[in-house]
């Protein structure tokens, strides 16, 4: 019979569709917006997947990564002090007004490395290198940057010079950075430099990054670093997390994203609930005589259950298919964000299946209700 | 429970003893059945007749175990319907009982052919043997050029012969015919009746027709004749045209 059943609903074009395209629009509407939140989520963290270290230190109030709270110089050689540090190296985070050639303004994120080491530096240079930077006025600038200042009119390659707070800068090397959440590209300079370039405070240093000794843990050093009074390490990956749960917990974000994903669910409970229990009401008395012709309950509900769950399954497709294509489009754009991990297209699928559910049941509420008898009303 | 059909060692294919059958209608029950009595014997098209609202509907829908009972006894084919179970039940009238509804019930979306083949795929044939079994019914009622037309395709009288087939092709034991002519003109429904005597009638079956078309009780070999719940005449045809 499920062969009938299946049948019985792609034959009934209008209403087919109809859940087809409802159920297609609630899974686009999820996966796209939880794809977009999941990449506002990543941009939050870009700084942590950029810099890439295993531990970070910082003041003890700090709770996540674009929030610093300066350190004393003094606090890198506490950490070296402390069992299982493989080596320590301060770095700066912060802030800062570029201008360009033409006057006008754009701020960014100035991140000083050490200049022994460059830990912390660039994952791809996509032209020129690294070392330039001990050149003078140094700075290597981000594709985010180029493409900012390309719209302003002004093309950025390598010995092109602008100011970061009335300094000069001079860029040496162009390479590709994981985009911020503010949207500020990133310039990268030596510690000593980007303290120049920042605006003087009595401390200046942003955070203290370190690596485990072999045999010590990220997370059990990270843990032996914040016993020290006035320092909190975070392992990255805690970093991570911490940054995206402090934009969770403290901003409007997942609220907003909340409300239209919940939107989706409503238009998709909505238009494929009532469409496919229209299509019941429609077979009731083909379903009647069914059961009068001898079809059981569990026939007539697993005809139900899978003519809900193709519309879902294909609904559920074509929204994921159509979201992936948005995907590929806005990631060669750069934004809006997005990222669509696996769990994505799980908890859409969850949805999918609990509105199949409840779409298939209200229908089959009404088969139960059915006496056979009424067919020869 | 067993489906052994019984038909050949009794000639008495359904049997209803006292039968009554109420339905809720506030604080009192409106009675359909009134200590019905009737039997319908195999090779025989019986006929239920009588006017609107006297129970012939009821009375074939208690026989075909569609509706339960108040009280009184359900024999068809020698199987009691009251001692069953209603999946019992409804396995029974898989097997046995074939239907042709008042507005024939065919399912739209569905060919002819494919709506013929119901019964036997609610049995477990695979589709393709309901398919070939169902197109050799319909090609001996005349249908064998339009296997794959859509009810609506066709015209009231096709469509009745399609309601036929569906009930015959899974050789029932007993065919149950719900006002057949009632969608139908006086020449259609002749021929449909026609049809229906020629090829459901055999010695092993039974076939039960409720009507209130008297154009067709020529068609019958037994009347029984229902009025406010209760059947006050059951005669062979000829007795009651005499009558």
């Amino acid at each position: 019979m499920l062969r009938i059943a299946l049948l019985m609903l792609f034959r009934d074009r209008a209403k087919y569709m109809m859940l087809i395209v409802g159920l297609t629009f609630c899974s686009l509407l999820m996966t796209q917006q939880s794809s977009v939140f999941c990449g506002l989520m990543l941009w939050t963290s870009a700084t942590v997947r950029n810099i890439g270290a295993k531990v970070w230190v910082f003041d003890a109030k700090v709770e996540q990564v674009n929030e610093v709270i300066p350190l004393r110089e003094i606090e890198v050689t506490r950490v070296r002090g402390v069992p299982g540090v493989e080596w320590a190296v301060p770095i700066y985070l912060g802030i800062e007004q570029a201008r360009l050639s033409d006057g006008s303004f754009q701020n960014v994120q100035l991140v000083g490395l050490d200049t022994a080491t460059f830990v912390g530096r660039p994952m791809e240079i996509t032209k020129g290198k690294i070392e330039d930077l001990r050149l003078p006025d140094a700075v290597i600038i981000d594709q985010v940057g180029i493409a900012k200042f390309r719209k302003k009119g002004i093309t950025i390659d390598i010995g092109t010079t602008f100011e970061i707070n009335d300094k000069t800068a001079r860029v040496v090397a162009l390479c590709h950075a994981n985009r911020s959440f503010l949207g500020q590209p990133y310039v990268y300079t030596t510690y000593d430099r980007a303290l120049q370039f920042a605006k003087p405070q009595r401390k200046m240093m942003s955070c203290v990054l370190a690596e485990p000794k072999q045999g010590v843990s990220a997370r059990e050093l990270a843990a032996r670093i914040s016993a020290l009074p006035g320092l909190q390490a975070y392992e990255r990956d805690d970093l991570f997390w911490n940054t995206i749960w402090w934009y969770i917990k403290n901003t409007g974000i997942p609220i907003s994203f909340g409300t239209v994903v919940l939107m989706g669910v409503i238009v998709g409970i909505a238009i494929a609930g009532q469409t496919f229990y229209l299509f019941i009401l429609d077979n009731l008395r083909y379903l009647a005589a069914l059961k009068a012709m001898g079809a059981r309950m569990p026939i007539l509900a697993a005809m139900v259950f899978l003519q809900s769950f193709s519309v879902g399954f294909v609904g559920f497709g074509l929204g994921v298919g159509l979201t992936t294509l948005f995907g590929y489009k806005v990631l060669k754009l750069e934004q809006p964000p997005f990222f669509m991990p696996w769990q994505v297209p799980v908890f859409v699928a969850v949805i999918i299946i609990l509105i199949c559910c409840f779409s298939a049941a209200i229908g089959l509420r009404q088969i139960a209700k059915l006496e056979p008898a009424v067919v020869f009303k | 429970m067993s489906d052994a059909i019984q038909a050949p060692e009794c000639p008495v294919a359904v049997s209803v003893e006292k039968v009554t059958k109420s339905f809720p209608n506030g604080d009192t029950p409106t009675y359909a059945l009134r200590d019905v009595s009737f039997q319908a014997r195999s090779g025989e098209l019986t006929m239920i007749v009588g006017p609107s609202g006297c129970g012939k509907t009821t009375l074939l829908s208690v026989i075909c175990g569609t509706l339960s009972i108040d009280s009184g006894r359900i024999h068809v084919f020698g199987n009691d319907l009251g001692a069953m179970s209603d999946a019992e039940i409804t396995l029974f009238r898989s097997r046995n009982v074939g239907f042709i509804f008042q507005q024939f019930n065919l399912i739209p979306t569905l060919t002819v052919v494919e709506n013929v083949s119901i019964p036997l795929i609610l049995q477990g044939w695979n589709y393709r043997k309901a398919e070939e079994k169902a197109a050799v019914v319909l090609r001996d009622v005349g249908l064998g050029e339009r296997l794959r037309s859509f009810p609506k395709q066709l015209s009231g009288g096709q469509q009745q012969r399609v309601a036929i087939s569906r009930a015959l092709v899974h050789d029932p034991k007993l065919i149950i015919c719900d006002e057949p002519t009632a969608s139908l003109d006086a020449k259609t429904g002749h021929h449909a009746l026609e049809l229906l005597k020629r090829s459901a009638c055999a010695p092993d079956r039974c076939v039960i027709v409720v009507t209130h078309d008297s154009r067709i009780f020529s068609f019958a070999d037994w009347i029984a004749e229902m009025e406010d719940g209760r059947v006050v005449k059951s005669c062979s045809a000829s007795e009651y045209h005499h009558a």
